[in-house]
């Protein structure tokens, strides 16, 4: 029994100062991170919530553009994800037996399983970019696409109607105040017979990707559809699986750390509690990805 | 050899008691510190400064309105200064006020903890807090905002030209900052309890934060995506909410409001924590229905997230959604009213003392009540339709809000300003400025219900086509003169009883709870010499009259911590 005022002064002691033992340290550490993933839950629920009403609203349209994304790359980023979820269960139970070998390991495993789904996602976007897929100003989906024909002027873009219309997107086309940011303002012109763009060339450090998953890319779709809710349900997968990679690439951060910590036996890694914390982080983020998959690759017809 | 060591006498220490103050006087010892104390006075710091910008803000709309065409500013401008006012106030005062300065500060010691769960976490949130500050600032005064602290899509997402993106983003990170003081205070009040402090002998700010603190985790994530959906949606041109790609602009505002009709109750659950304890503390006499207040923050906290379609009665909602939200928003009231009942209820046979704390919770309970009285007139769906956007509803929440959230701010600060800062302020000046707030706030904000009910709606710059209602302005401008008054005293007499002010003593109050009973004024850093081991009740005042007793009843500190080390 010491003093606690002095736990501070300790730099080997476990226990923080404003803890009164190493068991409810412990406790407060999951509690706060359980705290902390039903935060993270609101935060994709948002987004899943508006999935759902916009997928209930635009049925039809949402299959349709559902072809454009290539599920075979998104099953073996399930695929990765999964096992990756296994090895940090895993590293959470040598860390329990004190089998630190074992552990930094099934670690590893882990790290590249995430560095895996990370080189996959950047190839899909990489192809979403290339076929001007991505909801921005250079966006366009539509039946001619593909066809051949060039766009017309500068930071203007067009996505073809169904009709032969089209809905440029010119940024700051009418800026009332003159001050503050421009924004972007969608506008209608009726059908011309425009054609939508080529695919653009990627930049050469992802070429070597396309080599890569080579055998998994998909011939390419017709774009059938309503272009706007191709759009919007482009914005919904970019937003959601872009937040998802985040959530992946924070995970890389923390799952770097806690090993580097281990290795250097750094005395706050005293016990499996922060291996099962990261732990639980990344289930989360496999959960959430196990969600995704479905909801944007699989929609039944 | 032995003369020498003859010489040797003890050195005598200079007579300066250690407290969290004096305990190193650097600026990176503040800036860096994770001491829970420093860190609710760098809040307490940030948030006067927001409120400083919020209130000037106000003083430009009020002194703009006393004329039927204006006098000073543009239309645009108008918009740009009322949207200011609320994003000042709301997300950078009001939402935060309480729990980030007083919550801070009291949570550890009231539970009998040395810290809060996780110091650096809470370092962080102070932070983000102030990073977020900055941008919004930055944004103001790069042009400002012109949708309102609502930024209703698609005014906000497609067509206004003002700094949006960048106030939002600003927001949207001091969203993380509350996220990471709710996840804290959760563990805390959960984990960090000492010996004997059950559920049920917490002090009912405790409860009350830690309402809060669920509210936040549950509610704050969904704005703070909703939000950034906006932004993605100026930056990039993704079409969440926008009309023109089948998006429903009205989906934000139930996202919006389903953080933000809770969000109200993160701003008043503190606040009722709060006139909790003054009213049981200056009436000398144990809280009436202890589990009924605690339990009734609880329920308003769950309840509360169920009720965010009153807010859009008239926005395309179907009447049987209207009728749903309506019955669900009479019951809030309910708990509310538990509250209310029960600190009045306390007050009687209590031997009341009308400290500066006091009569600032006395004016809350005046009003809050009419705050939430008139809130009953906005949930029920029929009179709603005529209220709704008009100044009626600006005055409500500003009953709830100024007069709920921030008369208990001001009660809080001065009940607990001797054990922050271990000096005693003017008595006068504090019961003078207590009455000045009670009657400025009152004539600011009485006369626009009825100018509400006369029609005049929210938001407007001009009224040339009514100007019968000039009169009420003009009173309503003259209230806010002396609000104003009311808010300048305290910043000055407070700031001087820091240098000047009377030394407090451990319990200037004779208060109960153990951040009077066993810490010093100001706390040492570790707030408590020992762990202290609570035996006996909360709030324990019918135990004033038998000191004696009580000193048996209570003993200070027995035990070591009696930890293992691994």
């Amino acid at each position: 029994m010491s003093d606690h005022t002095h736990h501070h002064d300790d730099e080997h002691d476990p226990v923080y100062f404003q803890y009164e033992q190493i068991d409810q340290q412990q406790e407060t550490y999951v509690l706060g991170m359980w705290s902390f993933l039903v935060t993270e839950v609101l935060f994709f629920g948002a987004l899943f919530m508006l999935y759902i009403i916009y997928r209930w609203k635009f049925q039809d349209d949402f299959y349709l553009v559902h072809e454009q994304l290539n599920w075979k790359l998104g099953g073996l980023n399930t695929a990765v994800l999964l096992f990756s979820s296994f090895m940090v269960a895993a590293a959470v139970h040598y860390a329990q037996k004190k089998r630190k070998t074992q552990q930094l390991i099934c670690l590893g495993i882990t790290l590249l399983c995430a560095f895996m789904f990370m080189m996959v996602k950047t190839k899909e976007y990489g192809d979403k970019w290339s076929h001007h897929l991505i909801p921005n100003k250079a966006f366009s989906y539509g039946e001619h696409h593909g066809g051949g024909g060039e766009l017309g002027g500068q930071g203007e873009h067009a996505a073809v109607l169904p009709n032969g219309g089209k809905i440029t997107l010119a940024s700051g086309a009418t800026n009332m105040g003159g001050e503050g940011a421009s924004h972007d303002e969608f506008q209608y012109h009726p059908g011309n017979g425009t054609i939508a763009p080529q695919p653009r060339e990627k930049p050469a450090f992802l070429k070597f990707l396309d080599g890569v998953f080579a055998p998994l890319d998909m011939p390419e779709k017709e774009q059938h559809g309503s272009p706007e809710h191709a759009r919007l349900f482009l914005s919904l997968y970019f937003l959601m699986t872009g937040l998802h990679g985040v959530h992946v690439l924070v995970g890389i951060i923390v799952i770097s750390a806690l090993m580097i910590l281990t290795i250097k036996k750094a005395p706050t890694i005293t016990d499996y509690i922060p291996t099962e914390m990261v732990g639980l982080y990344w289930h989360f983020v496999d959960l959430v990805w196990i969600f995704l998959y479905p909801l944007f690759y699989l929609i039944p017809k | 050899m032995s003369s020498t060591v003859v010489e040797t006498t003890p050195k005598v220490e200079p007579q300066v008691e250690k407290n969290y103050l004096n305990a190193d006087h650097t600026i990176k010892s503040w800036l860096l510190t994770t001491d829970h104390k420093r860190i609710a006075v760098l809040y307490l710091i940030s948030v006067t400064v927001m409120f400083f910008f919020g209130s000037v803000a106000a003083a430009l709309i009020r002194y703009e309105l006393t004329a039927p065409r204006g006098l000073l500013l543009s239309s645009e401008a108008f918009n740009k200064t009322f949207s200011a006012h609320g994003v000042f106030m709301v997300f950078f005062f009001l939402v935060l006020a309480i729990p980030a300065t007083l919550g801070n500060f009291l949570v550890p010691i009231q539970i009998g903890a040395r810290d809060l769960a996780f110091p650096r976490l809470n370092l962080l949130s102070w932070y983000l807090y102030t990073i977020a500050a900055v941008l919004v600032l930055i944004s103001m005064f790069m042009g400002g905002v012109d949708a309102g602290w609502t930024f209703y899509t698609p005014l906000s997402s497609t067509y206004s030209n003002t700094q949006i993106t960048l106030c939002l983003v600003g927001i949207f990170i001091s969203g993380f900052s509350s996220i990471a003081t709710g996840v804290n205070f959760v563990a805390t009040i959960h984990k960090m309890r000492a010996p004997g402090m059950t559920w049920f002998k917490l002090p009912l700010m405790i409860w009350s934060t830690y309402a809060t603190s669920v509210i936040v985790l549950l509610g704050t994530p969904v704005v703070a995506i909703t939000l950034f959906l906006v932004v993605v949606e100026r930056a990039f041109g993704f079409g969440i909410f926008s009309p023109e790609l089948g998006g429903d602009p009205v989906l934000f505002q139930h996202l919006f409001w389903f953080y933000s009709h809770p969000a109200v109750y993160i701003m008043i659950l503190p606040a009722m924590g709060i006139i909790s304890e003054l009213i049981t503390c200056f009436s000398r006499r144990e809280i009436f229905g202890y589990k009924f207040v605690a339990f009734s923050s609880m329920a308003i906290a769950g309840i509360g997230f169920l009720v965010w379609g009153h807010h859009m009665f008239i926005s395309s909602q179907s009447v049987y959604q209207g009728i749903i939200f309506s019955l669900i928003s009479f019951i809030v009231a309910v708990p509310s009213a538990v509250k209310v009942f029960n600190w009045s209820l306390t007050l009687m046979k209590g031997s009341v003392h009308f400290s500066t704390p006091m009569i600032y919770a006395l004016g809350f309970l005046g009003l809050f009540v009419i705050g939430g009285l008139t809130g009953l007139y906005l949930a029920s769906v029929d009179t709603d339709v005529h209220l709704t956007g008009t100044y009626f509803i600006v005055a409500h929440f500003h009953y709830v809000m100024v007069g709920g959230t921030i008369m208990a701010f001001l009660g809080g600060i001065h009940f607990w300003w001797p054990k922050m800062f271990g000096r005693m302020y003017s008595e006068f000046w504090g019961k003078l400025s207590a009455i000045i707030v009670f009657v400025g706030f009152n004539f600011t904000f009485f006369p626009q219900f009825i100018l509400g009910y006369l029609g005049m709606p929210r938001r407007y710059h001009l009224y040339y086509f009514a100007p019968e209602w000039q009169v009420y302005h003009i009173m309503s401008t003259l209230g806010s003169s002396i609000l104003g008054i009311g808010f300048v005293l305290p910043a000055i007499y407070l700031t001087h009883s820091l240098v000047k002010g009377r030394k407090a003593e451990a319990n200037p109050w004779d208060a109960r709870g153990l951040e009077w009973e066993y810490t010093s004024s100001p706390p040492i850093t570790e707030n408590f010499a020992k762990t202290p081991v609570f035996r006996g009740k909360v709030y324990d005042y019918d135990a004033v009259a038998d000191a004696a007793k009580y000193e048996g009843e209570i003993e200070p500190v027995i035990e070591g911590k009696g930890r293992t080390n691994v």
